[in-house]
């Protein structure tokens, strides 16, 4: 019995020694400090542990950051406590976390506990970074493309009017020319007085005959062709009451497709994304980085964060409060792709049956500042790739018998929509 | 030997009017009306515009519109700010829900698109609910419309609910007598409401009324088995079925046997059960029947009591014969047989009640709930009211000052009522005279629970936020109590109070449950045994004995505003828009009623374009007299009796191009509803809009085709199912072999191939397909000057035909005698020498839509090629393709195709539903809505199949029996009409497709249809 009492208490000691050591070396040698604090590093521990409730300069979930070291008067510690775990903090009754606990509307924020003192210090050194002003439109660009374009005119006109002149001398010299013959005697011969052409030609009435001939078939050839027109609204880009850009969710931020547009793959519908899926990453992005403003700024004269405040508005966000005021106002989006009534279509028998790709028909959203109508979608568009397109029927338990059976009878080895029976007037007309 | 009878469609094609003859002639009736607006040469003079002016007007206006064309129009989408989470933009959701109107009871799917109810399916977990007929069908409209009451009013002006609510209670709680007078709303929830509601003010009772009630069944079931409810009949297990003037295929006893019936009426194992029917007016019942005697009203009374035991003096001898026969085959079939009958007084209704105790086929155990009124209380509360007796009144689900046959008296007394409160959807005859309306939400915007059969409780769940300002009259009940809570709540308590899963239930719209089960007392009231003086008033004495009935579309007429069933044609007369007198043929010529076609134009029976004419006539029953109501000559009207349907004549709150026909409800003294009646003929001429005369048979009779139960079980098929054949090289083929055939046949046997079934032994025609196939495909309603016009739009018809001979062995004999033209046994006098075959024709229903051939006529005729053939079957049309040169119509042997003459929707010229912005919310968004100028008919549902198709694509698998399904073939309770993909050799279509009884329409012709028929067998012996 003495003896294991014995190794219990020599066991104790050790681990007492170890705790102390350890308390002792991580006071002694990282306390919380934000000047000692690499803002950059603090950077990227802001953005991956901070960001989802919290903006520097802005309230968002969370309050704005920016200056939190200065409000808790350099209170490193309290913060720090805060910070790896707010919720015990205010069971302690400490005065001042529950004073911020209340007014930020008892939101409870994440314990942080695996941020080390040097991460923190990062981190609140970050917080006292400055507001950057927006970046100006960078000098000059638009200076110079101006005077280009004028330039390039000037160049033209130059040169028109260097032709002009050559043709005036020329004009000149010949005039010249024939008077010093005159002059010296000497005959120009005349040319004989031909018949001219155009009297030649009416005279020759097969000659007539066949041209008026390519003439009607010509102007009934471009007849049809800018008939054919009609109604066909490829390029069509209507300006939205929002302007939403394709380029920067589906492209730069490569948000899929049917995330927005989610019953393309059910219905007939593709789907406008009610506001409330806008929301979903909106409610903490509420302004665009920098370099995306300015671009939208310079290259497309947009604001993407009023674009944004349009969002907040149509749907009754108050940044302020972080809450909806349930004042809502409907976007109505101009629609861009308009098949007519008796035609119709089904995004889910493409996009979930068949696999296409949203680009093939949409073409390239992803780059796409001002969503436009790509496609003809003209029913000879709509035949030409049915008659080209294979069905994808693997994995897929429906086609399996008539596959076989269809591909036996047409001797291929792959159907095509067509074969299917994909060009039946009643398959989209009813 | 199957059709060879002579079939017609209305009495001058059996007479051979030169109308029929002309029509025989002409493909299409009418000529177009160039002559409207060429033929004026007046105006034509007058007019300050020269032919240059003109074509210089022409050129300009059409250059441009071209120009104005080229620019599209912005069309704006505007998604939710919220999705709802259920919804997704093009995607059908289904609720279960209930209609419970007073009238008609059904369990039902709702179909919603975006939030909209679109369309009403049958709820097939339901059993007693089951089967919507064509008024419910139509229902979802009649919440569409734009008539209906918007808001609460007082003397007229909108006032806010709070201001009725304080009106209400105030009188409530002044101690003065209030009445509740409701229809019967077979509601556990509600009655129990009403009772507390009963319970906190003394002062309040309620009194139950039903428009066309059961009266007399009532009473006697009350009487024998202590409950005010009605005996349930399963048709399904009868042998045989002896109905004295009960309409059971219609609305005798509320309706919905249909499935039933139809279930004993196919020949299975050579057994199929009998019908007879004892009846004054033609009606579904009595055409479906396998042996119909007519006989007026008090005949019946008559032959019930011989059926009964008694005696059969006193009746003709041909009757005397039948009842001997019903009797005898009653007495065989035994547990197996039932009686049923419409008869108007308490003794009657009893002996059928004592004659089935026995019976297999009736349920007094769990009787069927819908009918509840007790016009002893109404008539009470009547002179209550004209008494001054009454200080408030509050009306819910009714109508009484135009259903009551004392209305005027109702109106009087509601005079003096100090407050009268109409819950009512519309400000209709009575809301509009009463000082308040608390207007009610339509039942796809309300919730409740309806006892439809005890032991049944069916779940009615809203399916769109209320359209208006309304609120449920159990809200109001609950309001006016000073509780807070909500009807929903109040349900949903007595539902789990009552041990019942409340989600399962509104899911699956029906509950199996013995918790609302009455209590059944055993003391009867004697009051009832006498009648309470209602069967024994003296009524005057008339030549005629008047039944009034309801029409399949119209019921009671608590739907008059809904377009869909005003044209609707009636199954029987083929008529629309109208109600008329049926009579006889002999009696017609007797009064001088009788329009001949020889007679002056004006009078003529026919228009040019084959539109029917009628005289017009007063009633005059109890010195009520009903004004200038039409005459239609119905063959198998009783001789000394007339009919008229009930439903019709409806004035306020409706629009104007529905107050159609005469109001029959003030002929209906002492709530009977046969009458003894007197008729004055009054001058002028009638116009009908009747479809049957619309096309002719073309002497191609065998487009019916029918045998005897006796043949049906002795004879081969090719007896009395042949396929026709033809020579080549002397050489006899059938007409479907493919030696005799001009077409290469396409091969079909890979993917899907569709095929409709329809059974001509299972149709009752009741029309709900019809009604289906408007709601699921855009059909667009024209109006009855139209219809008159042969322009009706209906892509499925049912066609009604007679034919004359009581038995085919006779038929044939006399066909076979006849020997020559003319002569004493000449083919010419064969007809004439029957004994007036208008008497007592048989009658026969077959729905008839596009026939889907395969070697389609349509197709080939063409010359734009707007309409093609599919690998599956279904014969397509291109709207968008289609120039309008009606040649397919003309090429069409069974007259399937409908040409859009106008354009119906947005058209100022026609107020129906498609012509305001509510109306049009019940288009169904996947199917096109046509344009002026192309034509259309039925695509078998295309846009179903291809969905179908689409869902298994989706889920990647194959399709199961079961899942095809069109409208008609969804709405068929009776199992007539049937859908499949007949490649699938399992399905059950393709089992109907090799059927003995399979034949397809003019077989002869070669279209090789897809859709076939099933010869009707009729249960028919030789006496």
């Amino acid at each position: 019995m003495i003896q294991v009492n014995r190794r219990n208490s020599f066991s104790r000691i050790i681990t007492l020694c170890a705790a102390f050591l350890l308390t002792f070396s991580s006071s002694l040698f990282a306390q919380i400090d934000a000047s000692t604090g690499d803002a950059d590093a603090g950077k990227a521990l802001f953005k991956t542990n901070c960001a989802a409730c919290h903006k520097l300069y802005k309230p968002m979930t969370g309050p704005a950051l920016y200056g939190v070291v200065e409000k808790y008067e350099q209170d490193f510690e309290w913060l720090g406590k805060w910070i790896r775990n707010s919720q015990e903090l205010i069971a302690t009754g400490d005065p001042r976390a529950v004073k911020v606990y209340e007014e930020n509307g008892k939101k409870v924020m994440n314990a942080f506990e695996g941020l080390s003192d040097a991460d923190i210090s990062n981190i609140l050194a970050y917080t006292q970074t400055e507001v950057v002003a927006p970046l100006p439109p960078p000098p000059g660009e638009i200076g110079e493309t101006v005077p280009g374009g004028v330039s390039n005119e000037i160049i033209l006109a130059i040169l028109g009017f260097v032709l002009l002149l050559l043709v005036a001398v020329l004009y000149i010299v010949n005039n010249t020319l024939k008077r010093f013959a005159q002059a010296q005697g000497i005959e120009v011969q005349e040319e004989e007085t031909r018949k001219p052409l155009w009297k030649a030609f009416v005279e020759n009435q097969f000659l007539v005959l066949v041209s008026v001939i390519f003439l009607l078939l010509g102007s009934a050839y471009f007849a049809y062709g800018w008939m054919s027109q009609v109604g066909v609204d490829q390029g069509y880009a209507p300006v939205q009451p929002i302007h939403y850009s394709h380029r920067i969710h589906a492209g730069e931020n490569a948000i899929d497709c049917k995330y927005c547009h989610s019953s393309a793959r059910v219905s007939k519908h593709s789907g406008i994304p009610s506001l409330n899926i806008c929301m979903n990453c909106h409610k903490s992005i509420g302004e665009v980085a920098a370099e995306t403003q300015a671009e939208g700024v310079n290259e497309y004269g947009v604001d993407y964060n009023k674009e944004i405040q349009k969002l907040y508005a149509a749907v009754g966000w108050d940044e302020a409060t972080q809450a909806y005021t349930g004042e809502t106002k409907p976007v109505e989006w101009i629609r861009i792709h308009n098949l007519p009534d008796f035609a119709y279509f089904n995004h889910s028998q493409h996009v979930s049956v068949a696999g296409v790709e949203c680009q093939t028909c949409h073409g390239p959203v992803e780059e796409m500042e001002i969503m436009y109508q790509y496609s003809p979608l003209t029913m000879g568009w709509c035949i030409n790739c049915h008659r080209e397109t294979n069905v994808k029927v693997e994995g897929n338990a429906y086609y399996e018998k008539i596959h076989e059976q269809l591909s036996k009878k047409y001797g291929v080895e792959n159907l095509t929509a067509a074969q299917m029976g994909g060009l039946e007037c009643g398959k989209c007309h009813y | 030997m199957s059709s060879n009878k002579k079939y017609w469609k209305s009495v001058d094609d059996l007479n051979g009017s030169p109308f029929v003859e002309t029509l025989r002639q002409n493909e299409f009736v009418e000529e177009i009306p160039t002559d409207e607006f060429l033929g004026d040469k007046e105006t034509l003079e007058a007019s300050q515009t020269t032919r240059r002016d003109f074509l210089k007007y022409v050129g300009f206006s059409t250059a441009a519109a071209s120009l104005a064309a080229c620019e599209g129009p912005v069309i704006k989408s505007i998604p939710y700010v919220v999705q709802p989470e259920q919804i997704i933009p093009g995607v059908a959701d289904y609720y279960a829900s209930t209609i419970a109107d007073g009238f008609d009871f059904a369990s039902v799917l709702v179909k919603t698109r975006e939030g909209r109810p679109i369309k009403i399916e049958n709820n097939k977990l339901a059993k007693a609910g089951y089967g919507a007929n064509a008024r419910v069908h139509a229902s979802v409209l009649s919440m569409y419309d734009q008539n209906r009451a918007q808001g609460p009013t007082a003397s007229g002006d909108a006032v806010s609910w709070s201001d009725i609510d304080a009106g209400v209670m105030s009188q409530l709680n002044s101690g003065k007598k209030t009445v509740l007078l409701t229809q019967t709303f077979a509601s556990p929830s509600t009655e129990k409401l009403i009772a507390e509601f009963v319970e906190k003010y003394p002062n309040v009772s309620h009194v139950a009324y039903d428009s066309i009630g059961e009266q007399f069944a009532l009473d006697a079931f009350e009487v024998k088995y202590g409950m005010r409810v009605l005996a349930d009949y399963d048709f399904s297990k009868a042998e045989v079925i002896v109905s004295v003037g009960a309409d059971f295929l219609g609305d005798w006893n509320g309706g919905g046997y249909d499935a039933g019936y139809a279930k004993g009426r196919v020949p299975v194992n050579g057994k199929m059960s009998r019908h007879i029917q004892f009846e004054a007016n033609m009606s579904l019942s009595g055409a479906n029947a396998d042996m119909r005697i007519p006989v007026t009203p008090s005949q019946q009374k008559v032959i019930l009591s011989a059926l009964a035991g008694g005696s059969t003096a006193n009746l003709p001898e041909n009757v005397k014969n039948a009842v001997n026969t019903a009797k005898n085959e009653l007495k065989a079939a035994g547990s197996k047989g039932v009686v049923v009958t419409g008869l108007q007084d308490v003794p009657s209704q009893t002996k059928a009640l004592e004659i089935n105790a026995n019976s297999e086929v009736i349920d007094v155990a769990a009787p069927k709930m819908t009918r509840s009124g007790d016009v002893r209380k109404v008539n009470q509360l009547i002179k209550d009211m004209n008494a001054g007796r009454v200080g408030m009144l509050v009306m819910a689900g009714v109508n009484p000052s135009y259903t009551l046959p004392n209305a005027t008296e109702f109106d009087a007394g509601l005079a003096k009522v100090a407050v009268s409160v109409a819950c009512s959807m519309r400000a209709d005859e009575t809301a509009s005279i009463a000082t308040h309306i608390a207007p009610v939400p339509h039942y796809l915007e309300a919730w409740g629970d309806v006892q439809i059969k005890l032991g049944e409780v069916s779940i009615t769940q809203p399916t769109i936020r209320p359209l208006f300002d309304t609120r449920q009259f159990q809200d109001s009940l609950l309001k006016w109590m000073g509780s807070d809570q909500s009807y929903y709540d109040y349900l949903k308590a007595t539902m789990i109070n009552a041990g019942i899963s409340f989600n399962k239930a509104v899911h699956d719209g029906v509950v199996m449950t013995n918790a609302f089960a009455k209590a059944v007392s055993t003391n009867t009231n004697t009051s009832i045994t006498e009648d309470a003086g209602l069967s024994n008033a003296t009524l005057q004495e008339g030549g005629y004995e008047l039944t009034l009935y309801t029409k399949t579309s119209m019921g009671d007429g608590n739907q008059a505003s809904n377009p869909w069933l005003q044209e609707m044609p009636d199954p029987i007369t083929r008529a629309t828009w109208d109600n008329y007198i049926t009579m006889s043929e002999a009696d017609a010529k007797k009064e001088g009623l009788w329009l001949d076609r020889s007679s002056f134009f004006t009078e003529a029976r026919h228009d040019a374009n084959g539109g029917l004419n009628g005289t017009l006539v007063n009633i005059t029953v109890n010195g009520v007299v009903v004004e200038n109501v039409p005459v239609m000559v119905q063959p198998g009207q009783a001789n000394g009796s007339i009919g008229l349907a009930l439903g019709y004549g409806r004035t306020t709150s409706i629009q104007e191009e529905m107050q159609t026909g005469v109001n029959a409800y003030p002929l209906m003294q002492n709530f009977k509803t046969t009458q003894n009646v007197s008729i004055q003929k009054v001058a002028g001429v009638h116009e009908f809009a009747v479809i049957q005369l619309h096309n002719t048979l073309m002497g191609r009779g065998d487009i019916l085709r029918e045998t005897s139960l006796e043949i049906f079980n002795t004879k081969d098929k090719k007896y009395w199912n042949p396929i026709p054949e033809v020579t080549k090289n002397h050489i006899e083929y059938e007409v479907t072999s493919p030696e005799v055939d001009l077409w290469e046949e396409f091969d079909r046997s890979i993917g899907h191939h569709f095929n409709l079934a329809i059974d001509l032994n299972s149709c009752t025609g009741c029309g709900a397909c019809v009604i289906a196939c408007h709601a699921e495909n855009n059909v667009p309603v024209v109006g009855k000057s139209e219809v008159r016009r042969s322009r009706d739009m209906h892509w499925l018809r049912i066609d009604r035909y007679y034919s004359s001979q009581d038995s085919f062995e006779l038929d044939d004999t006399k066909k076979n005698d006849f020997n020559g033209l003319s002569g004493d046994n000449g083919s010419l006098g064969g007809f004439g020498e029957m004994e007036d075959p208008a008497a007592n024709p048989q009658v026969a229903f077959q729905p008839v839509m596009c026939q889907h051939c395969n070697h389609a006529p349509c197709e080939t005729v063409c010359p734009v090629a707007a309409t093609s053939h599919s690998r599956q079957g279904q014969n397509h049309m291109a709207y968008n393709r289609c120039v309008g040169t009606r040649y397919c119509a003309n090429n069409c042997p069974y007259k399937v195709r409908r040409f859009n003459w106008f354009l119906y929707n947005g058209n100022d010229e026609f107020d129906y539903h498609m012509n305001n912005d509510l109306g049009r919310m019940v288009i169904n968004p996947d199917v096109t809505v046509r344009s002026r100028g192309v034509m259309e008919k039925c695509s078998m549902c295309i846009q179903m199949t291809q969905k179908t198709i689409l869902d298994a694509k989706r889920d990647g698998r194959q399709i199961k029996d079961g899942e095809f399904a069109t409208a008609c073939s969804n709405a068929c309770t009776s199992g007539a009409l049937a859908f499949g993909d007949v490649n699938d050799t399992s399905s059950d279509i393709y089992h109907k497709s090799k059927d003995d009884r399979m034949y397809h329409l003019l077989e002869s012709v070669g279209t090789k249809p897809n859709v076939f028929y099933q010869t009707k067998v009729r249960n028919t012996k030789e006496a």
